[in-house]
């Protein structure tokens, strides 16, 4: 599955930046998120419950961030299994942009793949399912970050055919 | 009513079938009965590098957890492939190990790699989730296109470049040669797609070791409980013949998934013993999509060419055959030697040559599936056919009538020698059926209602009735495919008969009865057939390849003989006449042209009394035989099929499809229309809906219901069904065959229907709305730009 996506984040880019690297935030605003560890500067452990059509699952994985361009970009790249249901793993790259007017314009390409019942059961739904998922973590993101505005989406995530 | 050959006989087992009283292989409850659930691999190829068992073990319920280095440990052997094929250099096959649970790498989602063995199902399903097992991930390959690449994954040590065999049949250089001085070629690609068998009832398995007689018993969903037996035994090392029994009970279609022996039967026999307990296993539909064998999956170019009078000259054929990730029981043969040899379909062709790499995959392995191998051929050819007709402007019935084979015996280039048929006859009533003159009215008539009609043939031929057993022996066959049965007259006059086929919904219990109520005169309903058990049956190859008929009967028949002698003997001994001039009729032994006569049951006590039997003959009404079929049979015919296209959304429908086949000598008409009816369902099923689909990484996709369409009822139109009998000369009934020519028959006559409809022949299977759309509008871009 490919996904791309925009937003137009109410923050400076600096902030932006802070809270892609803070594991409270992350949790906070990743959808299911139950525990987001920090294990090093650059992994974390997770686990998310998530429901992708008839698969209920909890995921536990390991999250890492490489190729990192501070203040920039960087890309966050993980794998999580869901015991029989499966397993998902991939990676985004995530860039953000200073738009000089205290906001940011954060961008991101996702290349993710599945596996198992997962895959079996819940192909049709993953892409939907993702892209939900995705705008459910930027409108988290975003009212964190500028808790009176709203979310303003230049553009919504765009599945691209795997 | 009659209640002999050729009668309408309405089928006797389907009372308790459609009264939920046939008795499954899930319906059977030993005492002391665990549970097994199989661990299976989410991975599509990785290592397996350790396997945690402890959190299932203390689990509440778990009777033991058990692995591929404890199976093999106990000397359980490999799965076998039983048909040996050469490549082209000589060498033989390159055959990967295959244990029933892997020890060192799983290769395709959901090979099983360890299995719990539990107090109830739920407990063992619970209990599998909680098995640890550690993933070394390895790159996978999952298209037969890809398998062959440079720098493709590797999946089995012994198969470089994942190549099983480069096998060859016909001669190449004379059909090259052929081929270019030919005055015109179609040269077309194909790819016969990736199948899914979906017998209604799923796999299953019950097996006992019963620890005082050292003996196993096993309930299985098979199609061949002997062969079963034996593989298990000579190969697997399961226990030795006449320690296992094996049963084949009702068992719920199987087409083609059923004849193998799969790693869970073997599994659930071996944790018998090992638990002490009885172990049952049934597969949900999940791990039917991912463990059942699939079938087909064929990458093809064709090329045909003709000469100035339309006359085909040559045929080569170059062909990618995914066999999957391991091995499957007869996966070699399927695209070989019960594929290649029908290139020639009903045509003379002079030259032909075909080339065919098998190679290994990440998927699930690949084996027979209704047709098993003629589907693919028959595909090609009357593809060819049909796109040549139209590249040479003539119609296609009048180029497939130029040259079809006339006189018989016809020996093709391609090892066969059909012995019989009609194939212009067929083709002639298929047309006069089909009103294919009032096709230009209904074209037209739909082309004002804003749709395009086409009409599209399939002239099939396929090799059934498997097989003189010294020939397919000679092609690399493990065994023989003859069949045995036995004929028991009871001091009553009632008759069972043992048959070696077995019959999955193809009606045995029905059409076995009329042969012999047609040789005996006795009422149906005091005939009875026994199959599916190796205590009760001493052998028997099965049934597949639409062989019960043709051979299965034929070894009643033989049987039959015997009885008829002994009979005559008696009765000619107690009414004092000559042998000769006993006649069997109507149920009494009469001497021909007298009122001197016995009734059937009184023969049969005079047999068991012993009383007044001729001297030296032993008592009892019991004859047994084996039969050897002497050819193939070759079961013919031709669909048409005639579609409407709606172009604004892609979708077909199907408005008429009509069948003349020539099955050779038909026992029971319904239950021949209804594996027509069954077949042709799953030709079309094939042509326009099915489709297994892995993702790059060896994923199954179509894991349901919601993903893998099959063909409801309102995809199929009703059939118009016409039979051209000539009869089979190999065999004493003169029956062909018919279980699985609508499967063959029908995909071509579909996809060149719509092809024919919508104007252009880049269309490949399943033919979905969304491919036939896009067909479309490519086809209206080209003749744009031209």
């Amino acid at each position: 599955m490919d996904m791309t996506g925009e937003y137009r984040i109410g923050a400076p880019r600096a902030e932006v930046w802070a809270a892609l690297n803070d594991p409270e935030v992350l949790k906070a605003c990743i959808p299911g998120c139950e525990e987001l560890e920090k294990t090093s500067e650059t992994t974390f452990e997770a686990k998310v419950v998530q429901k992708i059509g008839p698969v209920k699952a909890k995921f536990s994985g390991a999250v890492e961030l490489v190729n990192i361009e501070a203040p920039a970009s960087y890309t966050i790249q993980g794998e999580g299994n869901g015991g029989v249901a499966g397993f998902a793993k991939g990676a985004a790259d995530v860039a953000l942009a200073d738009n000089g007017d205290a906001t940011t314009t954060l961008s991101y390409q996702v290349h993710a793949t599945v596996g198992g019942k997962l895959a079996r059961l819940g192909s049709r739904l993953i892409d939907s399912t993702a892209k939900k998922l995705a705008g459910k973590f930027f409108d988290n993101f975003h009212a964190h970050l500028s808790p009176d505005a709203e979310v303003e989406t230049e553009d919504q995530p765009q599945e691209q055919p795997a | 009513m009659s209640t002999g050959i050729g009668a309408r006989v309405k089928r006797k087992e389907d009372k308790r079938f459609i009264t939920g009283k046939g008795k499954y292989t899930d319906d059977i409850r030993m005492e002391n009965q665990a549970y097994a659930a199989f661990v299976r691999s989410p991975h599509a190829h990785a290592k397996v590098t350790g396997i945690d068992k402890s959190a299932a073990l203390a689990m509440d319920g778990v009777v033991d957890v058990l692995d591929g280095h404890q199976l093999t440990g106990d000397g359980i052997g490999n799965l076998i492939c039983g048909w040996m094929i050469h490549s082209r250099d000589g060498s033989p096959m390159n055959m990967g190990a295959w244990s029933a649970l892997a020890t060192e790498k799983a290769r395709y989602v959901g090979d099983a790699v360890a299995v719990v063995i539990a107090e109830t199902q739920a407990i063992a399903r619970q209990a599998a989730e909680l098995v640890m097992v550690d993933y070394d991930e390895l790159p996978a390959v999952a298209f037969a296109d890809k398998a062959l690449d440079a720098g493709a994954p590797e999946i089995h040590d012994n198969a470089p470049g994942n190549l099983i065999y480069d096998w060859v049949i016909g001669e190449e250089e004379a059909t090259d040669a052929a081929l270019a001085s030919s005055a015109h070629v179609v040269d077309i690609d194909l790819t016969n797609n990736r199948l899914s068998p979906n017998p209604m009832e799923p796999r299953a398995a019950v097996a006992t070791f019963d620890e005082a007689e050292d003996h196993y018993t096993l309930y299985t969903t098979s199609q061949n409980p002997h062969v079963a037996r034996l593989v298990l035994s000579a190969f697997y090392q399961v226990a030795p013949e006449h320690k296992l029994r094996v049963i084949a009970p009702d068992v719920g279609g199987g087409f083609g998934s059923k004849i193998y022996i799969y790693p869970e039967e073997i599994t659930c026999l071996w944790a018998s013993m090992k638990t002490g307990r009885s172990v049952k296993w049934t597969a949900d539909r999940s791990e039917a999509f991912m463990t059942d064998a699939h079938g087909r999956d064929h990458i093809s170019r064709v090329r045909l060419g003709f000469d100035v009078n339309n006359k085909v000259t040559a045929m080569r054929v170059d062909t990618i055959a995914n066999l999957g990730a391991y091995m499957s029981l007869f996966s070699s043969v399927t695209p070989t030697y019960l594929h290649a040899t029908l290139y020639s379909g009903q045509y003379a062709i002079p030259n032909i040559f075909g080339n065919v790499k098998a190679v290994y995959t990440n998927t699930v392995p690949v084996d027979a599936y209704r047709g098993a191998g003629r589907p693919e051929a028959c595909y090609m050819i009357e593809r060819a056919m049909e796109v040549a007709a139209r590249e040479l402007d003539v119609d296609p019935a009048e180029l497939r009538r130029q040259n079809f084979i006339n006189e018989f015996p016809y020996q093709t280039p391609v090892i066969l020698q059909y012995d019989a048929g009609d194939f212009g006859g067929n083709l002639d009533k298929a047309m006069a059926a089909a009103d294919v003159a009032g096709f230009a009215a209904r074209k037209a008539e739909a082309a004002s209602r804003g749709k395009l009609r086409g009409l599209g043939y399939s002239c099939y031929i396929e090799a059934c009735g498997i097989a003189p057993s010294a020939a397919v022996g000679s092609l690399g066959s493990g065994v023989g495919l003859w069949e045995s049965a036995e004929v028991r007259v009871n001091p009553v006059g009632t008759i069972e008969v043992l048959t070696g086929s077995h019959s999955h919904g193809q009606g045995h219990e029905t059409t076995f009865c009329q042969i012999v109520s047609d040789r005996f005169g006795v009422p149906i309903e005091n005939v009875s057939i026994v199959h599916g058990d190796t205590d009760k049956v001493q052998f028997g190859m099965g049934t597949y390849g639409s062989r019960s008929g043709a051979v299965g009967m034929s070894a009643i028949v033989k049987a039959m003989d015997k009885i008829e002698a002994k009979v005559k003997k008696i009765a000619a001994h107690q009414l004092e006449a000559a042998e000769d001039d006993i006649v069997i009729e109507g149920g009494e032994v009469k001497v021909a042209g007298t009122d001197k006569k016995l009734a059937w049951h009184e023969i049969g006590l005079a047999a068991y009394t012993a009383h007044n039997l001729p001297p030296d003959m032993e008592p009892g009404l019991k004859e047994g035989a084996f039969y050897d079929p002497s050819n193939f049979t070759f079961p013919a015919g031709t669909y048409i099929a005639e579609v409407e296209v709606d172009p604004q959304t892609g979708v077909t429908d199907i408005i008429q499809f009509t069948a003349a086949d020539d099955f050779g000598t038909i026992i029971n008409p319904m239950i021949v229309e209804g594996q027509v009816h069954g077949g042709v369902a799953q030709g079309i099923g094939q042509a326009l809906l099915e489709q297994v689909v892995y993702d790059d990484d060896g994923q199954l996709i179509t894991g349901s219901y919601m993903d893998y369409a099959m063909p409801r009822a309102d995809d199929v139109p009703f059939y118009t069904i016409e039979h051209n009998t000539t009869v089979a000369p190999s065999n004493p009934l003169g029956i062909k065959g018919c279980g699985e020519a609508g499967a063959i028959g029908a995909p071509p006559a579909v996809i060149n229907a719509i092809t024919d409809a919508i104007g252009t022949d880049a269309l490949s299977m399943p033919a979905t709305p969304q491919k036939v759309w896009s067909a479309l509008q490519g086809a209206a871009t080209q003749q744009a730009a031209e």
